[in-house]
């Protein structure tokens, strides 16, 4: 009787901790969405020709929807808010056990943070590490990101395990709870489109942005290391990299780190194209297509973004045409149909 | 690794595992190598500071042994009290040289030094004395030397009372486990949830612009920070090693509802009073220079000069207990000031007679709530010299009590939610002191009751979790009594 008792406290107190945890862990679905990008993944998992990896230059720039409605290639966006390089390799690495896309593209502004200390202050860090890592599934790439994504403060602070048992980091949210913990408690909605967070806002670019010149422009040591274990994993794995520097006015993207790309690039044959060279051809318009005037593009930049790239994957990495799918073409129909829906809601609440 | 650290939890939780799993002989070898392993944790260089404590206590200990069993009494005597003093002094002599690095260079102290040293040298004294015989096997005395539990901030047992438990072999009891982790449980939250929350209060108010009624609260503020700090690490220390079968002294018990300081100093850091009052109090008051100072007062003054060998121990002890805790002049202070008010509370015996004869309220409840506030209060001034290291700061804040100043509640670093916690936390911990005080160990009142046991324990493990000021975005500190 006592022992059963025992383990009727002990099942007890471990159903309070898990819906406690449940109801602590950031939601991501009103504020700061960028946090729930990296768990939508797995519902899209399995039919991607062409899969994107980096930080916000590639899920505010490019839009699946359409790649998908101009030339029928089917992709998705492994983005995350300010995604280190290493995260991306991890990234990678695990969603190329759930498929094998003909091409991988990754955005290259992230090697220029070399350590997870580099990238700013180390609460800002900490966050973004929680808004990529978080949702991420158990696996050992999970695991390996999350040590090497660790910053200093994390690390003397074993917070190892509070990755694992988010509880102990999230502890003291309960006096910060708000209406949207109590409606999404149980469950979430989802907020991107294939990994792409649609913004609408216009607030236009105006002036050239002023960043001082940087003692030492080589990138770190690192982060070559990991550019370095993503080109060989996806020659392994017989996937196609491309390098590529989305369309954004800032952060600067110096001319000094273009040309050790490109060194890297020709040296391993990869394809690296630098879109802020083809922005005439792309046919942006800073007036109209950035929401934040030149770091991000919004939805009518992204788009265009796009349709360029689209074209250049289609005829350059042969990225077929699955629109004859008729499985494929009803599954990105009814996507379609709620990015327009969102772009439309988006208008309406700007006007 | 520090008690509120996870890899603390988890090494606690795999030898738990480990120590009932093995043959209860081997028992004593794996605490042996626990405790290593959790000191070497601190810094594999501490680890020289404590093999040298063990060795040379352990070669002293035979020494001394060895001589008095001499025939020459005379030679016996004069043999062990030379190792004694050789050991004594090696042994504080480095203790003061790390105090003063650590004081006048910043070099951290080897962790639980000053606990592991005076638990030593009590060994040494207490063979020195006679009243032990001591351990032939070096491994067995590194065992009572660095067991892990009360390493870091004690309690300072006597080696009587310790070793036999950690060198027999124990069954695994259900009972005791959980009353353990109960413990340690309770120690969390009075770290956790009160005086790591606290400490941030305590930190701001100790800025120079908080003066006037600000300068009281911040007395009351620190009085509850280093109870629930040096309790609550105390109550971890006590109930890993209850649920290890190892009973340790008492350190605290309930020093709030002392009605005067002896009564207080019987109650706070309860081992080391006792060691104090042990191997320095009776020693220097039955000294020759003391029996021959009482022989001379008593002549001059009959009555006083009875009692001035006891007051010149009294001071004696107070000044070592100050120095203990630092060789700054703020903690010389605090020893000295509390060696002033004993005395003095003794000087006025016959005058509270009086009083207590002429007004009979002592059995009045009232009464003895007010004697307990005055107590506390009266030791809030006290302690808050442990806060100055600039003692004339301290004294210029302390002029300025009396002055109109309001006290930012809200600009300390505390929201409303924080003073909520404290204060039903603090509610918490002065209902189970009360209930303790009247009715013994509440963890024996629950156990009969297994429903109101659970919901207290989910109860308190949910308040730690969730109130506890611990993990990214909180300061909280180790335990104040680390740094000695």
């Amino acid at each position: 009787m006592k022992k059963v008792k025992f383990a009727v406290a002990l099942g007890a107190a471990f159903i309070v901790l898990i819906l406690l945890q449940m109801l602590l862990v950031p939601k991501y679905m009103l504020h700061s969405q960028e946090g729930a990008l990296i768990g939508e993944y797995y519902d899209n998992a399995g039919s991607n020709d062409v899969i994107f990896i980096g930080d916000c230059e590639v899920y505010e720039n490019f839009s699946p929807i359409t790649l998908w409605e101009k030339y029928g290639i089917t992709s998705y966006i492994r983005g995350s808010a300010q995604q280190t390089i290493w995260q991306s390799y991890y990234l990678l690495e695990e969603t190329l056990r759930y498929e094998t896309p003909k091409v991988v593209v990754f955005n290259v502004l992230s090697m220029k943070y070399d350590t997870p200390e580099s990238t700013g202050s180390q609460s800002r860090r900490e966050a973004y590490n929680r808004m990529t890592l978080d949702t991420m599934r158990w696996s050992s790439s999970k695991w390996n990101a999350i040590r090497a994504s660790m910053t200093q403060e994390e690390k003397e602070k074993e917070a190892l395990l509070t990755y694992i048992f988010p509880i102990l980091r999230y502890h003291d949210r309960w006096s910060r709870l708000t209406r949207e913990d109590l409606t999404y408690w149980f469950g979430r909605d989802t907020v991107s489109h294939n990994g792409y967070l649609m913004q609408a806002g216009i607030k236009p670019f105006q002036a050239a942005f002023q960043e001082p010149p940087l003692a030492d422009y080589s990138f770190g040591e690192n982060s070559w290391n990991y550019l370095e274990k993503m080109r060989c994993l996806c020659e392994k794995r017989g996937v196609q990299l491309v390098l590529i520097k989305a369309p954004s006015l800032s952060p600067v993207w110096w001319e000094q780190w273009d040309a050790q790309i490109e060194e890297y690039a020709k040296q391993h044959n990869l394809l690296y194209i630098n879109m802020l060279d083809h922005q005439r051809e792309i046919g942006l318009d800073w007036t109209t297509d950035t929401y934040d005037a030149g770091l991000h593009l919004n939805v009518y930049g992204a788009e265009k973004a796009s349709a360029w790239l689209g074209k250049l994957l289609a005829d350059k990495c042969h990225v077929p045409d699955r629109r004859d799918d008729e499985t494929l073409a009803a599954a990105w129909s009814e996507k379609a149909a709620r990015y327009y829906e969102q772009k439309r809601r988006l208008e309406n609440e700007k006007n | 690794m520090s008690f509120i650290s996870y890899s603390f939890l988890l090494f606690a939780a795999i030898l738990l595992v480990i120590y009932y799993s093995i043959p209860a002989r081997g028992q004593w070898l794996l605490l042996l190598g626990a405790s290593y392993c959790f000191y070497a944790q601190s810094g594999i260089e501490n680890l020289v500071f404590i093999l040298l404590t063990t060795a040379s206590t352990y070669i002293a200990a035979r020494l001394i042994y060895r001589a008095q069993a001499a025939c020459d009494r005379k030679t016996a005597k004069r043999r062990s009290r030379i190792w004694l003093w050789l050991c004594l002094g090696i042994h504080f002599g480095l203790l003061a040289l790390c105090k003063v690095r650590f004081t006048f260079q910043n070099v951290l102290l080897p962790m639980g030094i000053s606990f592991y040293m005076f638990q030593s040298m009590g060994y040494v004294l207490d063979v020195y004395r006679g009243s032990i015989h001591p351990e032939r096997n070096p491994f067995k005395l590194a065992l009572f030397v660095s067991y892990f539990p009360q390493l870091v901030q004690g309690p300072i047992s006597k080696y009587q009372e310790l070793a036999p438990q950690l060198l027999g072999q124990r069954c695994y009891n259900g009972k005791q486990v959980s009353f353990g982790l109960q413990r340690m449980l309770w120690g969390y939250f009075k770290k956790l949830v009160i005086a790591d929350r606290i400490a941030v209060a305590v930190l701001a108010l100790k800025g120079p612009e908080h003066t006037g009624l600000a300068f009281l609260v911040l007395s009351c503020f620190y009085a509850i920070q280093i109870y629930g700090d040096f309790t609550g690490g105390i109550d971890i220390a006590i109930g890993l090693s209850e649920a290890l079968g190892i009973t340790l002294p008492e350190n605290f018990v309930r020093p709030f509802f002392s009605k005067n300081i002896a009564e207080y100093w019987r109650r706070w850091h309860i081992t080391l009073g006792r060691w104090m009052k042990e191997y320095v109090f009776y020693s220097v008051s039955v000294s020759a220079p003391m029996r021959r100072l009482s022989k001379s007062a008593r002549k001059k003054w009959p009555k006083f000069g009875k009692r001035l060998p006891v007051y010149a121990a009294t001071f004696a002890t107070w000044f070592c207990t100050g120095i203990w805790h630092g060789i700054t002049p703020n903690f010389l202070l605090w020893g000295m000031l509390n060696g002033l008010v004993i005395v003095i509370s003794e000087e006025l015996t016959p005058l509270y007679q009086k009083f207590h004869s002429r007004f009979p309220w002592k059995s009045k409840p009232w009464y003895g709530a007010l004697e307990m506030l005055r107590m506390f209060l009266l030791m809030n001034l006290i302690r808050i010299v442990d806060l100055f290291p600039n003692v004339g700061e301290c004294f210029r804040r302390l002029g300025t009590v009396f002055t109109p100043a309001s006290v930012p509640f809200l600009e300390l670093g505390l929201g409303v939610v924080d003073y909520g916690i404290l204060i039903c936390g603090c509610a918490v911990m002065l209902c189970v002191s009360i209930l303790q005080e009247k009715k013994g160990s509440v963890r024996q009142l629950l156990w009969q009751r297994a429903g109101l046991r659970y919901a207290v324990v989910l109860g308190l493990l949910l308040a730690v979790l969730l109130m506890g000021s611990y993990g990214i975005g909180y300061d909280a500190g180790n335990f104040i009594y680390n740094q000695f």
